[in-house]
């Protein structure tokens, strides 16, 4: 292989192929960007045919246009809708992200660190929830909630984050396993019980776990269509990815391409921030390495 | 009062293993008390029995006349000192130190700061003064805003000893606190720890694998093997009247030489010294040694070596020579045992060589043969 003996020849490849990956990946996004910037017709055409089309003449008031036009009509407040929706899905993907944080890091914790009867069993049963696939408890849910008044709320997608996410609690768990004990000892010298650990000592040292549950977790509730849909009946209630829903028609085809890549973008646009937040955070704590005392 | 009664304390694993086995002390206040032994003797098991961070099989652990068997560790008035130095990584020094004083505030709490009481604010205060004080008195003053990343391991051990002193407990505990430090630092901080003594009056229960840490530092040392106290007196007691054939190997460097022999009428038979080898008892010890097996133990600087022939000395050959600098450690075979003398310098012993060793008996111990070697007790002497 290249790469000691031609260093040139190495690099060469190397930057091939991180240029081609960044390509198609890059793409996609930059076609929704053309897209979004061109004229209905425009737009259709390159849906069609599957071209690209980058505009001569960028009509911006796409943007503006197509917030108008998310979630309920109101021609008093023509952004209602999309405020609407973006309030519901902010709330919930905090909500969300903040149960997920505080369930898993707790639960984690007792299974790395206190001694009881069972633990290994139940944490296996736990990692086995894992290997369920959503479709499956899907409707058991639903009559769960249906049961419980919840529907037509954002209970059923709230509550269930802050019972754990055996995902994250295994995460969390391999990394508070390498919290030394004596750190632990020292803590309970100074007063603290197992929620003051948790809170004051775990927690802080935990911060790449967290970080990465939480982009993980806020970018997959923002996203979510499936949950909201099924759960959230009337359009006050609507998340951004159901309210987006609506650009289709009544027979689930995309007539008005340009104003969905436009609502689509600027949907996307937190979740690239989040990332970029959280990126400095994780990236730095995963380079410490492991934590000495 | 600090003092500390210990009263047939027992720990079982489950699993049966037995870490300590009724072990019944008691350390008066004020007393620097060192815990030492080898790995698994279950002296750090015992100082946790203490500290309330391992649960306690049997008997009972009193603090001050109080039995704290169901007593949490922060109930106990203690603090501790561990060997990996356990600072919050997340924390400044300051952070790391005022935090058990935090914890414990009678106005802490959101209610309190809330109300930013005039109470909340001056006890914060002092809190901040006794941290900047202890800081001031260990050297640590520069330190106090850096986070433990940042520091040294000694300068982590000196936080640790600052968090502990902050605490003003009733009992220090020091779990091998200077294991992870060079030699010249561990002694630098043996100074300062006992400084700390010397100031705080405070009984500290310190444990420790090394034998010379032990005998520079205690008031009293508790020799431990396999759960159990093998003898619990003075540095001087247990360097000059061990117990048992333990104790007399593990107080006191280099080790102690071990010779099997056989008491007889005024005199040691020790074949494995050279055929037909009687070494004379000194007039006046042991006067009513029965006859029989005996295991002598000698320390090595009673041993004399000589390149000539020396009267009532026994032919030897110099297996190794460790010099020292001011002093050499010399192994020798004599017949077929193997004993080491610690003497001055002299060039003319050479690796290889023969060499006259002569033993001298007037402080030497004898002890009981047969059985558990370690545990044979001393045989009693005319200063017993």
């Amino acid at each position: 292989m290249s790469g000691r003996r031609h260093p040139i020849l190495g690099t060469a490849c190397a930057w091939t192929l991180l240029l081609a990956g960044t390509a198609v990946f890059v793409y996609p996004l930059l076609w929704m960007l053309g897209v979004s910037l061109s004229t209905p017709a425009d737009a259709q055409a390159a849906t069609v045919e599957g071209g690209f089309v980058w505009p001569s003449d960028p009509q911006l008031g796409n943007f503006r246009e197509a917030l108008a036009q998310i979630g309920s009509d109101n021609a008093a407040e023509p952004l209602r809708g999309f405020k609407d929706a973006l309030a519901n899905s902010v709330v919930v993907a905090v909500l969300v992200t903040l149960g997920t944080v505080l369930s898993s890091s707790l639960v984690a914790l007792a299974f790395a660190r206190m001694r009881f009867r069972g633990s290994r069993p139940l944490f296996l049963v736990m990692l086995g929830t894992m290997m369920l696939p959503g479709q499956v408890t899907m409707i058991p849910l639903f009559i769960l909630f249906r049961n419980l008044g919840w529907v037509d709320t954002i209970l059923p997608l709230v509550v269930p984050a802050f019972f754990g996410n055996a995902y994250f609690v295994f995460m969390y768990r391999q990394f508070i396993a390498q919290v030394p004990e004596a750190l632990l000892e020292a803590a309970r010298l100074d007063g603290l019980g197992w929620l003051g650990i948790w809170w004051r000592i775990i927690l802080p040292l935990t911060r790449p776990v967290t970080a990465i549950t939480a982009v993980f977790t806020f970018i997959g509730c923002w996203n979510d269509f499936l949950a909201p849909l099924i759960y959230l009946q009337s359009d006050e209630q609507a998340t951004l990815a159901v309210a987006l829903n609506s650009f289709r028609n009544q027979y689930g085809g995309v007539t008005k391409v340009h104003l969905l890549m436009a609502a689509s973008i600027v949907t996307m646009v937190p979740c690239i921030l989040l990332f970029l937040a959280a990126q400095k955070q994780f990236i730095e704590g995963l380079g410490k390495g492991a934590v000495k005392g | 009062m600090a003092s500390i009664e210990l009263n047939r304390v027992s720990k079982t694993y489950p699993g049966g293993v037995r870490a300590v086995k009724e072990a019944t002390l008691a350390f008066r206040d004020g007393e620097f008390i060192v815990l030492v032994g080898p790995s698994g003797c279950g002296k750090s098991t015992l100082l946790r029995m203490i500290a309330g961070l391992e649960g306690i099989s049997g008997g009972t652990v009193s603090i001050g006349g109080r039995v704290v068997n169901d007593l949490p560790p922060k109930d106990r008035d203690v603090a501790m000192v561990f060997q990996n130095y356990a600072l919050y990584p997340h924390m400044t020094v300051r952070r790391n130190m005022s935090f058990g004083l935090l914890r414990r505030r009678r106005h802490g709490g959101p209610v309190a700061w809330l109300a930013r009481s005039q109470a909340r604010r001056e006890e914060l205060a002092q809190i901040d003064r006794t941290v900047e004080e202890t800081a001031a008195t260990l050297g640590i003053t520069a330190l106090l805003d850096r986070l433990p990343r940042a520091l040294s391991g000694g300068q982590r051990q000196r936080v640790a000893l600052g968090r502990a002193l902050v605490r003003d407990p009733a009992v220090f505990l020091f779990d091998e606190p200077l294991s992870n430090l060079d030699a010249r630092l561990r002694i630098e901080m043996r100074a300062e720890i006992r400084e700390m003594h010397r100031r705080t009056k405070a009984t500290m229960v310190y444990v420790t694998h090394d034998q010379e840490e032990a005998m520079t530092l205690a008031d009293r040392m508790v020799v431990m093997r396999d759960g159990v106290v093998q003898q619990a007196g003075t540095p001087a007691e247990c360097y000059g009247r061990p117990a048992n054939r333990f104790v007399a190997g593990f107080v006191g460097m280099p080790v102690m030489n071990f010779v099997d022999a056989t008491a007889a009428a005024g005199g040691l038979v020790a074949p494995s010294l050279g055929t037909g080898t009687v070494l004379a008892l000194p007039p006046g010890r042991w006067p009513t040694i029965p006859a029989g097996p005996a295991t002598l133990g000698v320390r090595p600087d009673r041993v004399r070596v000589s390149a000539q022939p020396a009267p009532g000395a026994l032919q030897a050959e110099v297996r190794a020579i460790e010099a020292l600098g001011d002093r050499m450690d010399v192994v020798l075979s004599v017949g077929s045992a193997r004993m080491v003398a610690r003497v001055e310098n002299d060039a003319r012993l050479r690796e290889g060589e023969r060499a006259w060793a002569g033993i001298d008996l007037a402080d030497a111990h004898l002890f009981e043969a047969g059985g558990d070697g370690d545990a044979c007790r001393r045989i009693a002497d005319r200063d017993d």
